[in-house]
């Protein structure tokens, strides 16, 4: 087959938007025959964007095809220093984050002494977390601890973090301690 | 990391030990996996023969919770065959400091113990000084109150028999890794040591981290390719996390949170003069709290009200993680948020964490999935949801690559994400959530007039009038502004202590030099040299690869060896050049003050060997486990002197007559941390289905239990149910003359998505490090039985 000929960079670029004008240039022959049968190929046509594996701490580079609104495949970045393409099994199967069933797709609200979750909208449960944070920050915020300020609630925990990115992580910690908050932990320490 | 992943293939013997990076951290291996076929050497040191072991050159077996026994050996092994690095001893460590008199070492304990308030006063473990107050030396090392001959004493006791007793390693395996290791002294040959969380995660964690550094400086392998102390971070971005102070004792950039019980905090003149020493780069430590203050605060932070500081909160005493689940279980916590975390499953005595969650009022979860913690409350948690109150508030997260943002690696490499995929669902962005929820507080607070409500109005929110924040000033307030031109820094250091500058984060500050040039975007993968990719995405800090570079070269300036030169100064050009960006101030030349020192966060330049800093002594010290199957060999102290012990209902202790077995816990390659982001998937949950807990062949016979059997483990604080995967790869210990066995398991199952089984941390205590309180995991004790008993 000719996709089997081409090296996988040019056939990366047969495979986006500019994948026309490359064909001609690049392998000198009709890009309605490539098209024909690129076809065959899930991820023939597909949008890829590099990004950072989300598992460990190694930092694999990996390249995420989408098409029609959906993961259609990921593989190692060869581009990558790191991995050079190359992934482990958890590395692999990173589209299933997306596919998995079991995606929480909806906020869901538990309220107390209740056996279910309910769907509630974004709307409400952000309103409705501001207030229980405002009530009990109010309701046990210190000023002052032995004529020192200390301007800190001691009621409220806020826990985890290892997986976000580094600009959440930076709006997270500015934010908890801008509500005095002092129980703020994460994955670091186990 | 002080080295980077890339820069593995450098080395001629990688020391693996409280980790197994060919199961967790599976590509890094094809860079060890390089150096061997350069003739580089790999040690596996383990309790179990893992995935590693079986790609090493040597494996040694050790009971968990012998680190510091088993390297102090190799420390005296180093010395006695005079395996050391001398002139990088003597000039890059401060094994010529003299060390004041009161200092000394009896029985397991170091001078100035308290027993009643299990603390050291540290003041008896000081230098002498002379009246400029630097530090009086003997590089000749020969003083009797040296630290090298300290130091040659307090592991004098560290002989290869006894630490063989201890650890339970076959003599000549011992003497195999001794010999490999050490032969690393030289001048041309690297070694590195690479740790996890089989280090950390004892109650001697952090002495294990400082045992493997205080090595590395003995051997000269601090600072050079193929070298250092290489921590393998488990989580895409844990390293990041804590650059950003998700801990409560850190501001970004480690710098220590002020205290409400240090009475010099109470101003932020006070703090500053109290926090910064005079000599290291930490002297400009001003310039990245106010910079920082200004970044938190912007025009609120002004220099008539301390830039703000006094709207940080002060706290008063230990808020870590098992601290924060006692306060919670004794129900003096409210509310709280979990941010893509799941200790009902990775807590330490899960069941007790997930009993305190119950004491909340509400909970905000905000995850990929349905978590064993965001469902604490339902009946297949053994809950009975009828008597929880908690309100839960599960938010939908997006994946990773349904939003953009960077991510630190181990090699502190930052990395940027592009998005690929709008959310799946209603998901968010935490960036976005964090954002709407900062600006409907700040919308509840708007019109108070309260003074307690100054903090949280005068803090700065400015990231685009859209509904979505504006990731690109969120990078580059974390770089920082020159406040006077609107420009962005070039680097921290350009920041300065009058307010006139900001910054997010000091150490990052320099990723986003100009307008358009966020450089974790870089994708230029051409090798720069050494395979230290300078042009690929950006390292903290000031894109430096390989931390203290300037000790690859001698006090001379000129490399220990061409094979592994990094930076060199070059007298014509007058600078530091080389492979690296150097970790020094490029145009100090090695004959002016300050020209020699490579470990320039250090007040003395130099690398600690003698660490008066540290709750539980200047020197490592071996003591047992919380939970311990024998007497500790090396002193009467069983326990680390200056471990906090929590006992009663929330932390039983285990006897090791009822628990004879110890156990630790691991991970495999195909299912990751608690197991939310693994068993939620099909593949995954397929490939390891099940709970099981391996043993050895031996302990098997002993109680009757073929492999695939169902089992029961019990300690203190629970019991699990679990399949037997009986195994070669552990073997019982002979330890001082007792058979002690030990089992392994993963602790990454619990009840929820398609692969489920019972959950490790059920069976862990509630006890953790002298100094960081990470709790232990890896050592403790337990009993095991077939199910149908």
């Amino acid at each position: 087959m000719v996709e089997m000929n081409l090296n996988r960079r040019q056939f990366l670029k047969l495979s986006g938007a500019a994948a026309a004008t490359l064909a001609i240039v690049e392998l000198g022959f009709d890009e309605k025959n490539v098209y024909a049968k690129t076809k065959e190929f899930k991820i023939a046509k597909t949008k890829v964007t590099p990004t950072i594996c989300c598992y460990c701490g190694v930092g694999c580079g990996i390249l995420v095809h989408t098409k029609n609104n959906t993961v259609v495949y990921t593989e190692g970045d060869p581009d990558n220093p790191i991995n050079e393409g190359k992934l482990c099994s958890k590395g692999t199967t990173i589209r299933q984050l997306y596919t998995s069933k079991k995606r929480l797709t909806k906020p869901l609200y538990r309220a107390p002494g209740s056996k279910k979750w309910e769907e509630k909208d974004w709307e409400w449960m952000l309103d409705t977390i501001a207030k229980r944070v405002k009530e009990t920050r109010d309701a046990s915020f210190i000023e002052k601890e032995e004529g020192i300020t200390v301007n800190k609630t001691e009621k409220i925990a806020s826990l985890g973090g290892a997986a976000l990115d580094n600009e959440e992580t930076y709006l997270l910690a500015k934010l908890m301690r801008g509500l005095g908050v002092v129980y703020l932990e994460h994955q670091a320490r186990i | 990391m002080t080295n980077h992943w890339n820069d593995l293939q450098n080395t001629d013997c990688a020391l693996i030990i409280g980790a197994n990076p060919a199961e967790n951290h599976p590509i890094s291996f094809r860079w060890l996996t390089k150096a061997k076929e350069k003739g580089g050497k790999i040690i596996s040191v383990d309790p179990r023969f893992t995935r590693t072991s079986s790609q090493a050159d040597v494996y040694a077996a050790l009971r968990s919770g012998t680190d510091i026994p088993f390297i102090g050996g190799m420390i005296k092994y180093a010395i006695e065959n005079n395996l050391i690095q001398k002139e990088y001893v003597a000039k890059y460590t401060n094994a010529s400091f003299i060390v004041k008199a009161d200092y000394d070492f009896h029985d397991g304990l170091f001078t100035g113990y308290d027993e009643a308030t299990r603390t050291y006063d540290k003041t008896k473990w000081v230098f002498e000084t002379a009246e400029d107050g630097t530090p009086v030396k003997d590089e000749t090392l020969q003083h009797p109150r040296s630290v090298f001959q300290l130091l040659k004493k307090h592991f004098s006791r560290y002989d290869v028999e006894t630490v063989c007793t201890v650890t339970g390693t076959p003599k000549q395996d011992y003497l195999d890794v001794c010999q490999t290791f050490c032969s690393t002294c030289k001048p041309d040959k690297s070694g590195t040591i690479m740790y996890a969380m089989g280090t950390t995660q004892h109650t001697v964690g952090s002495q294990n981290v400082r045992i493997y550094a205080m090595l590395q400086l003995l051997l000269g392998n601090i600072g050079i390719p193929g070298g250092g102390i290489n921590a393998m971070r488990g989580e895409s971005n844990v390293q990041g996390s804590t650059d950003f102070a998700l801990l409560y004792d850190n501001l970004p950039g480690y710098l220590g949170a002020p205290k409400a019980t240090v009475p010099e905090h109470a101003t932020l003149k006070g703090y500053l003069e109290k926090e910064t020493p005079p000599t290291g780069y930490w002297s400009n430590k001003p310039k990245f709290v106010v910079s920082l203050l200004k970044a938190w605060y912007g025009k609120n932070a002004t220099k008539d009200n301390e830039f703000g500081y006094q709207f940080l909160p002060k706290g008063n005493k230990n808020y870590s993680h098992i601290n924060l689940f006692q306060a919670m279980y004794k129900g003096e916590l409210d509310g709280a948020f979990m941010f893509g975390t799941n200790p009902v499953v990775g807590g330490p005595n899960a069941g007790k964490e997930k009993e305190a969650l119950g004491k909340l009022k509400w909970l905000v979860a905000m995850d990929l999935w349905e978590t064993e913690s965001a469902s604490f409350w339902q009946k297949e948690a053994g809950s009975d949801p009828s008597k929880i109150d908690t309100e839960v508030f599960l938010l939908p997260a997006s994946a990773s690559f349904e939003k953009e943002g960077s991510v630190s690696n181990s090699s502190r490499w930052m990395q940027y994400r592009w998005k690929a995929i709008d959310s799946r669902g209603e998901a968010r962005p935490d960036l976005a959530v964090i954002h709407e929820l900062a600006l409907k507080l700040k919308g509840l607070y708007a019109g108070s007039t309260k003074s307690a409500d100054k903090p949280i109005q005068a803090l700065d929110w400015n990231y685009g009038s859209g509904p979505e924040p504006d990731i690109d000033l969120v990078c580059k307030e974390i770089n920082g502004y020159d406040l006077k031109t609107g420009k962005l820094l070039p680097g921290f250091g350009a920041l300065l202590d009058d307010g006139s500058t900001s910054s997010g984060n000091w150490i990052y500050s320099g990723f986003y030099p100009e307008e358009g040039k966020n450089l974790a975007k870089r994708r230029d993968n051409k090798d720069t040299g050494g395979g230290n990719f300078l042009n690929w995405s950006y390292a903290w800090p000031m894109n430096r690869r390989i931390l203290y570079n300037r000790a690859s070269a001698d006090p001379s300036g000129k490399p220990w060896s061409k094979e592994k030169a990094v930076i060199w100064w070059d007298a014509k050009q007058k600078l530091w050049v080389g492979t690296d960006v150097p970790d020094f101030k490029p145009i100090t030349a090695p004959n002016e003050p300050g020209g020699v020192g490579p470990f320039i966060m250090n007040k003395d330049g130099v690398g600690l060997l003698f660490a008066p800093t540290l709750n539980d002594g200047p020197f490592p010290e071996h003591y047992e486990p919380f939970e311990s199957p024998v007497p500790n060999a090396f002193s009467k102290q069983q326990l680390n002197p200056a471990t906090v012990i929590m006992e009663g209902d929330f932390n039983k202790k285990g006897k090791n007559s009822k628990y004879p077995i110890v156990a630790t816990t691991y991970r495999v390659s195909e299912h990751w941390q608690s197991g939310s982001m693994t068993r939620n998937q099909e593949w995954l949950s397929e490939l390891v289905a099940h709970m099981f807990v391996e043993m050895s062949e031996e302990l098997a016979k002993e109680k009757g239990i073929k492999n695939k059997d169902q089992i029961i483990v019990s300690s203190a604080r629970g019991e699990i149910k679990a399949y037997a995967m009986v195994t070669k790869r552990f073997k019982p210990y002979k330890v001082n003359g007792k058979k002690v066995h030990q089992i392994g398991m993963p602790w990454h199952f619990g009840y929820k998505g398609f692969a489920t089984g019972d959950t490790a941390n059920r069976l862990t205590p509630h006890i953790g490090d002298a100094n960081t309180m990470i709790p232990e995991f890896k050592a403790f004790l337990c009993d095991v039985r077939r199910a149908d008993v």
